[in-house]
């Protein structure tokens, strides 16, 4: 059952982000990625990860790609109209490059199989498990990241103001 | 039965076609959303490793690439809009202001 679940939503997730790529429009590529990354939430939720799979609706789909939505229609970029001659050499020379890339791993993968886990028990990432992890391990880790995402406000300010 | 490998195969495929993207599409702002598929392709990685080891470092690391996702996304698509303001493109091979 479970195997069946991973693998119709992992089809759907990797079709889902090769249609963000052939896609012409920013937009519908954007919508592409949102689909991913709600396949995504339900593997976390597969991978025993509660909390991280809410985080990952509320932050990705809910906030980030938002944000890609209103800079997206802010601009309001016209469709690539024509494929320069520089444009189908990137292409014929990414994709085969990509696949390379995409079968090392795999075939590494293969040659290491990993199983379940190790032990038996099953570890739950509830939010209070997490959160408590988060609390007293990785506190300053957590501090720190705060600091960061002010250091964020302050340039994403800055860089839109209208005299840069 | 789902073990830890397929979870790292499909990571290694959204990895891959974030990768093709970043090297395909002139698209800045699909560009930039290849990046962001490609950091939730590792935080696959980073749940699917804690889930096999039974320890949350794995989940906190991804809630911290989560993060740092969110930083990068504010601060990237304010460049983007500065650089539209000053150069009316969003094709990465007309923005050439350190090519000589």
């Amino acid at each position: 059952m479970q195997t069946i679940v991973f693998f119709i939503f992992a089809f759907i997730a990797v079709a889902a982000a090769i249609n963000m790529l052939v896609q012409k429009h920013p937009i519908h590529s954007a919508l592409s990625l949102i689909v991913v990354m709600a396949m995504l939430s339900i593997f976390y939720v597969m991978l025993y990860a509660e909390f991280l799979a809410v985080v990952q609706v509320i932050v990705y789909a809910g906030a980030i790609m938002v944000l890609f939505v209103f800079v997206i229609m802010l601009l309001n970029p016209r469709e690539e109209s024509h494929r320069t001659r520089q444009n189908r050499f990137l292409l014929v020379a990414g994709v085969p490059l990509g696949l390379c890339l995409m079968a090392e791993i795999v075939i590494l993968l293969r040659r290491a199989p990993l199983g379940e886990n190790e032990t038996g028990r099953q570890l739950v990432g509830t939010t209070e498990a997490v959160g408590r992890v988060l609390f007293t391990d990785y506190l300053l880790p957590f501090e720190f990241i705060s600091v960061l995402i002010l250091i964020a406000i302050l340039g994403a300010v800055v860089l839109t103001k209208r005299e840069l | 039965m789902v073990t830890t490998t397929e979870y790292l195969i499909l990571a290694a495929a959204l990895f891959t076609i974030g990768v093709i993207g970043v090297l395909t599409r002139r698209n800045i702002i699909i560009i930039f959303m290849s990046i962001e598929l490609i950091l939730n392709a590792v935080n696959i990685n980073l749940v699917a490793f804690s889930n096999y080891w039974q320890q949350f470092t794995g989940q906190i690391y991804a809630l911290f690439v989560i993060t740092v996702a969110a930083a990068e996304a504010a601060v990237g698509l304010g460049i983007i809009i500065a650089l539209f303001r000053n150069k009316e493109t969003v094709n990465a091979d007309e923005i050439d202001l350190l090519k000589w």
